[in-house]
């Protein structure tokens, strides 16, 4: 399955390659990818596995650029 | 985020002027270093905490810590301006940046603002709003004028204009009227339409383009992984030099201090990364969104990047060249009527989905009495074997015949000949013509004049129609005689030859083609599904001069990012050398990195301009064709 967020204020494309890498390395994540300029966050994982992965997503987002904002669409 | 900019400009604001007394007003030594740090901390306190905050988390080495460790430094050696001087540009550089990046994410977004929140559903005459994702195919809407058309649909009932701008690119407004097809995503500018939906508002039109759309920025050019991974190393490569600048000269030859202090901090501000960090990733945002905007979507800035490198354009010829649509123009009967000879025809190809089997069955024009038809089986790109009538027909091109054994003559005039026989007896043959494209013309010397070397045409025709169609749009290269299966080795071989290809189809059988080439390109309103899949580049309009538009446009995005590439990086590397020798000051570094990220991004944005483009192909479009 597909899971696709925005993430509000990303406002620096070092960063979201960053991030990119850091929810790759999440358990259970199957490939993540963001786009800076559309700002979208996708993560293909297992329906099971997605519970657990999104709260661990925020906070390695979080950890790199604190003022943005995972939100789920 | 514009709270955030407006608070951001206060505090350059107060913090320029505070700084501004402490330079000029008449004070004593202590309150002038007062009004310094006052003017310091305003100026600084976000990339402080920002700073602060990255430490916490254990990924110090980004911007922040550039710019707090120089500014930092600067006052701690006494330049207390400079400090000051240093945080105010960094920051008057972000925020251009964040302008320069929203006003690109806006311009986009108004091309996948395709869709309308609410649908008006007709349900036992009474209209309901609901959304869209409710209606199902066969449900009845209804379209008001200047309203956003929901979901793909026939319409049954009223008239209306209808802008197709936002999905096609073309700027004239197309009449709608009961029967005709409506594409999601166009505007209905006249009267009230009346429509039958034909597809769930996932596989809309709209919904479609759109999710092409934000897929296409996730597919990364080469450059810009390029800058990504660059940039990874580069910062931490900096910080140690400057560490290295810092302490060994004094160490070893016993220069002063603060003279290499100094030199290292101007060095660790020069370095920032976000001239290319920013510009490269928007220089091919903005190719993609201008291509949109001309009704061109390219899947990814990476296709963007090899469409620039092309040299040899093939074109599959039905369906791009010309308009796909047949005509019969001729009927040459042996030993009975015309009118005979088409019904035979049109019943063999009863089953047919072919769009030569379609113009026989329209020129026929009668029903199809289907019980009259037996077993009918496809010979692929040869014709069609069945029973009419209990007899043996066969409908197809020269080597059906030919491998039949059945005796045929060659019509003289150029199309495509149909021969019929019936149980083994040759009567005639059905020829039939394609329309070649108003601008096919254009479009040919369009791609010479963008730097094409080659653009072959493949075709299924025999050899003398081909070439008769070829030459009257200005191809040279012609491979005619084709089977479906041909097209790819044709592709491989020119790909073998060296070439970079971009090979131009619409057809289920063109996939392959389209994939096993550098750059598939689909024609989207005719087009197939598969085809549509398979390609990177998808034209909306079906216009084939939009395929040296789209090369104009790959090639003009593709020399912004190498001019940015080579522009950042050589002014760093030129002023961190000065910086190293002690040639510039701190303000001169800021000046530098906050200068060349903003003219880097004001030249990326020129990706998104496509005026120039659109004249020119406006221009094309009303030279008369030969």
């Amino acid at each position: 399955m597909r899971y696709v967020y925005r993430l509000d204020g990303l406002c620096c494309a070092l960063c979201a390659a960053k991030m990119e890498d850091a929810i790759g390395k999440i358990d259970g994540v199957i490939s993540a990818r963001i786009v800076f300029m559309t700002l979208r966050l996708t993560i293909e994982a297992d329906e099971s596995d997605i519970g657990s992965i999104e709260p661990m997503a925020e906070k390695a987002i979080k950890k790199i650029e604190s003022r943005v904002k995972m939100r789920k669409v | 985020m514009s709270l955030f900019g407006a608070s951001t400009i206060a505090r350059i604001l107060i913090s320029g002027i505070l700084l501004g007394i402490g330079i000029f007003a008449d004070l004593d030594e202590t309150a002038r270093l007062a009004v310094f740090a006052v003017s310091f901390v305003i100026a600084g306190y976000p990339v402080f905490i920002r700073f602060l905050k990255a430490i916490y988390y254990r990924q110090p080495f980004d911007e922040n810590f550039l710019m707090t460790v120089a500014s930092l430094g600067a006052f701690a050696i006494g330049e207390a301006p400079e400090g000051v001087a240093i945080l105010l540009f960094y920051q008057v550089g972000e925020l251009f940046e964040e302008y320069a990046v929203d006003r690109s994410r806006r311009s986009i977004s108004s091309l996948t603002d395709l869709l309308p929140d609410s649908v008006n559903l007709l349900k036992d005459g009474e209209i309901v709003t609901t959304e869209p994702e409710e209606v199902r195919i066969g449900d009845l809407i209804l379209i008001r004028p200047g309203e956003r058309i929901p979901l793909d649909g026939v319409v049954v009932e009223g008239s209306s204009m209808v802008d197709t701008s936002s999905i096609t690119g073309e700027s004239v407004p197309r009449k709608a009227s009961a029967g005709d097809t409506v594409l999601s995503g166009c505007v209905s500018i006249g009267g009230i339409l009346t429509v039958r939906v034909t597809s769930l508002y996932t596989d809309s039109t709209a919904s479609r383009i759109i999710n092409m759309i934000e897929d296409a920025y996730g597919a990364k050019s080469r450059s810009e992984s390029f800058v990504t991974k660059f940039a990874r190393y580069y910062t931490p490569v900096v910080v140690l030099s400057a560490v290295l600048l810092a302490a060994v000269p004094p160490l070893i030859l016993g220069a002063s201090f603060e003279e290499w202090v100094y030199r290292a901090l101007t060095f660790l501000v020069i370095s920032c990364p976000c001239a290319l960090v920013i510009s490269i990733p928007l220089a091919f945002f903005g190719g993609i969104g201008g291509a949109s905007r001309m009704g061109i979507l390219v899947k990814g800035g990476n296709y963007l990047e090899a469409l620039a490198n092309v040299d040899t354009v093939v074109f599959d010829k039905t369906g791009t060249l010309t308009e796909g649509v047949f005509d019969v123009v001729r009927i040459i009967p042996q030993d009975l009527s015309e009118e005979e000879l088409l019904r035979v025809a049109a019943h063999a190809e009863f089953h047919s989905n072919h769009p030569i089997a379609v113009s026989i069955r329209k020129a026929y024009g009668k029903e199809i009495n289907a019980a009259s038809v037996g077993n009918a089986e496809e010979i692929a790109g040869n014709g069609i074997m069945a029973v009419v009538d209990g007899h043996d027909v066969l409908v197809g091109n020269e080597s059906l015949m030919s491998e039949r054994g059945i005796a045929f003559e060659r019509p003289e005039d150029f199309g495509t000949a149909i021969h019929v026989s019936v149980n083994g007896a040759y009567k005639g043959c059905i020829v039939i013509s394609d329309r070649i494209r108003c601008d096919s013309c254009s479009a040919v010397s369009m791609l010479k004049d963008v730097g094409i070397k080659d653009v072959a045409m493949l075709t299924g025709d025999l050899g003398t129609v081909g070439e008769h169609i070829a030459g009257s749009i200005g191809i040279d290269m012609v491979y005619a005689d084709l089977l479906p299966s041909d097209k790819m080795g044709i592709v491989e071989r020119l790909l073998s030859e060296g070439r970079s290809v971009a090979f131009v189809g619409d057809g289920i059988n063109d996939a392959p083609s389209l994939a096993r080439s550098n750059v598939g390109i689909a024609m989207g309103a005719m087009g197939s599904d598969a085809a549509i899949e398979a390609a990177d580049i998808v034209i909306m309009d079906d216009m084939p001069s939009k395929v040296p538009v789209a090369i104009k446009i790959a090639k003009k995005t593709r020399s912004i990012a190498i001019e940015n590439i080579v522009f950042a990086l050589g002014i760093k590397v030129l002023f961190l050398a000065l910086g190293a020798l002690g040639y510039i000051t701190l303000v001169e570094a800021v000046f530098a990195d906050v200068g060349v990220a903003i003219i880097a991004i004001l030249n990326s944005i020129r990706t998104l301009r496509t005026s120039s483009l659109e004249n020119r192909l406006k221009g094309q479009r009303t030279t008369p064709i030969p």
